[in-house]
C-alpha cells in the first residue's frame, strides 16, 4: 500500500528560484538562506520518495480570472514549468502520477471535498521553487509530483479548518492506493509577507515562529485561526500559510498514531519581500 | 445583507475579494495577456493602442500607463496579475512592492534586510504608531 512518510514545509519565493537559476546562491545575501536547506537535500537523498503530493498556489499563471478553483488536483502525466513573464525557469519537466492522482481525486471527492480535476496546466514558481530547494538542480526530478493548487489569491480562500480536514482526507486516500509507494506531502507558501500597498514589506517574526510551534504541536488549535489574523499579523500574502495545514492534516497523529518527529526547522528573513520558513516532520515508525 | 468583511480596517492593504475581482476583471485579464512574449512586444510598441483593445475603464488605463500600482489595486487589480506589467518592464517583485510604499528602492531593500516592516502600529487603520 502507499504510505505517507513525511511532510515538508517551505516558503516558495520566486526570487529564490531566480537566485538558483542565475548562480547567486553564494552571494552574502543568499548564503544564509540556502544553508538552511542543506539538511533537506541530504535527507531527501536518503528518503527517496516515489511521489511528492505538492500543495502550492498558482500565482495568476495557469488560472486567470476565467475560472478560480479553490482546490485543483493535477492528474496529468506531465506539467511544464511556466513562463511567468520573465521566461520559464530552466528546470526539468515535472512528471505526474496520473494513477495515484486520479485515485486521490475519486477518494477525496467521495469524502465531500469538491476538487477540480486538471488534466492540463503549467506550473509556476509556487511548485518549482520548493522542488529546487529540496532536490537541488538535477537533470531530472528524482520522483513523481502531484500538483495540488489552492486558491489563496481571491478571497475568500479556504479556512484553516477546511485545509486541515482536507489533509486528513488526502491521507485516507493515499493509504488506500494499492501500490507500494513512499509518498511525501509538502505544504508551501508564506511565511509573513505583503506584496501590495503602502504596508508592503510587512514581516512578523513572532507570528511566524508561533505558527511553526503550533503547526508542530497544536495543529487542531491552529486550524481555528481566522483569516483576518493571518492578514493583520502576517500580511495580505501571509494567508498562503493556510496551505501548510493541508500537509499537516495528512500526518498520522491526527489519525490516532504517534506524533511525528521534527527533523529540521529553519527560519530566515528576508528573501526579497518575504520571511522564509521550513520544517520537516517525519512520520513515526 | 452586506457580507462580513473584517479586513477593511487593515491599513495600507486592499484584499482582493469577489467585489474587487469583479471591478478588476478586464484590468487583470489584460495583465494576463502579457504572459505571451508577442503581446509584451505589441504592448511596448504602443501601450495606449494595446490598452484600448480591452474593456477597461479610462481610470484603469491611466493607472497602467502611469505604472501607479496602488491605483491599479484600488481599481480592482491584483498584485499577481499586475506583476506581469512589472515583468514586461523588467522589474523585480521587490521593485514592484517597494514602488507602492513611497520609499526609494534602496530604502525599501534596506528595510527588508533589517527584518522588514514591523507589524507594530500597522494592524489597524488609525492606530497610534
Amino acid at each position: 500500500m502507499a504510505r505517507i512518510t513525511a511532510s515538508v514545509y517551505s516558503s516558495h519565493v520566486p526570487a529564490i528560484g531566480a537566485a538558483l537559476d542565475l548562480g547567486k546562491t553564494h552571494e552574502d545575501y543568499w548564503q544564509p538562506l540556502f544553508k538552511g536547506y542543506e539538511f533537506v537535500k541530504q535527507w531527501e537523498q536518503a528518503q527517496k520518495p516515489d511521489v511528492v503530493f505538492l500543495v502550492y498556489n498558482d500565482h495568476a499563471t495557469a488560472f486567470s480570472l476565467d475560472f478560480i478553483p479553490t482546490f485543483a488536483i493535477g492528474t496529468a502525466a506531465d506539467f511544464t514549468p511556466a513562463d511567468e513573464g520573465w521566461g520559464p525557469r530552466p528546470v526539468p519537466q515535472v512528471l505526474g502520477h496520473p494513477e495515484l492522482a486520479a485515485h486521490i481525486a475519486q477518494s477525496v471527492i467521495q469524502q465531500d471535498f469538491d476538487l477540480t480535476i486538471v488534466n492540463k496546466m503549467d506550473v509556476d514558481h509556487g511548485l518549482t521553487v520548493p522542488l529546487s530547494l529540496m532536490f537541488g538542480q538535477p537533470q531530472a526530478w528524482p520522483c513523481r509530483v502531484i500538483p495540488f493548487a489552492v486558491n489563496v489569491v481571491q478571497y475568500p480562500v479556504p479556512s484553516g479548518r477546511r485545509c486541515l480536514n482536507l489533509g486528513k482526507a488526502i491521507r485516507k486516500a493515499i493509504e488506500t492506493f494499492d501500490q507500494d509507494l513512499n509518498v511525501q506531502i509538502w505544504g508551501t507558501g508564506g511565511m509573513s509577507h505583503q506584496l501590495q500597498g503602502p504596508r508592503a514589506g510587512l514581516i512578523n517574526k513572532e507570528f511566524d515562529n508561533a505558527f511553526l510551534d503550533r503547526l508542530i504541536a497544536d495543529p487542531e488549535g491552529l486550524a481555528d485561526m481566522p483569516h483576518i489574523n493571518y492578514v493583520r499579523e502576517a500580511g495580505s500574502e501571509g494567508i498562503e500559510l493556510v496551505m501548510w495545514l493541508i500537509a499537516r492534516g495528512a500526518m498520522g497523529d491526527l489519525a490516532g498514531r504517534a506524533a511525528p518527529t521534527l527533523k529540521h526547522r529553519f527560519y530566515h528573513v528576508p528573501a526579497s519581500n518575504t520571511a522564509v520558513g521550513h520544517l520537516i516532520l517525519e512520520e513515526s515508525k | 445583507m452586506a457580507l462580513d468583511k473584517p479586513y477593511l480596517d487593515v491599513p495600507g492593504t486592499t484584499i482582493f475579494d469577489a467585489d474587487q475581482s469583479r471591478k478588476g476583471y478586464w484590468l487583470n485579464q489584460f495583465c494576463m495577456s502579457l504572459m505571451k512574449a508577442e503581446n509584451r512586444t505589441r504592448f511596448k510598441a504602443d501601450e495606449r493602442a494595446y490598452l484600448d483593445a480591452w474593456a477597461m475603464t479610462e481610470d484603469q488605463k491611466q493607472a497602467v500607463l502611469a505604472r501607479d500600482l496602488n491605483r491599479c489595486i484600488s481599481l480592482g487589480g491584483n498584485i499577481y496579475f499586475l506583476a506581469k506589467i512589472g515583468a514586461t518592464d523588467g522589474k523585480s517583485f521587490q521593485q514592484m512592492a517597494g514602488s507602492m510604499t513611497g520609499m526609494s528602492e534602496e530604502d525599501y531593500r534596506n528595510m527588508m534586510i533589517k527584518g522588514g516592516r514591523s507589524v507594530e502600529g500597522n494592524r489597524y487603520i488609525g492606530e497610534k504608531k
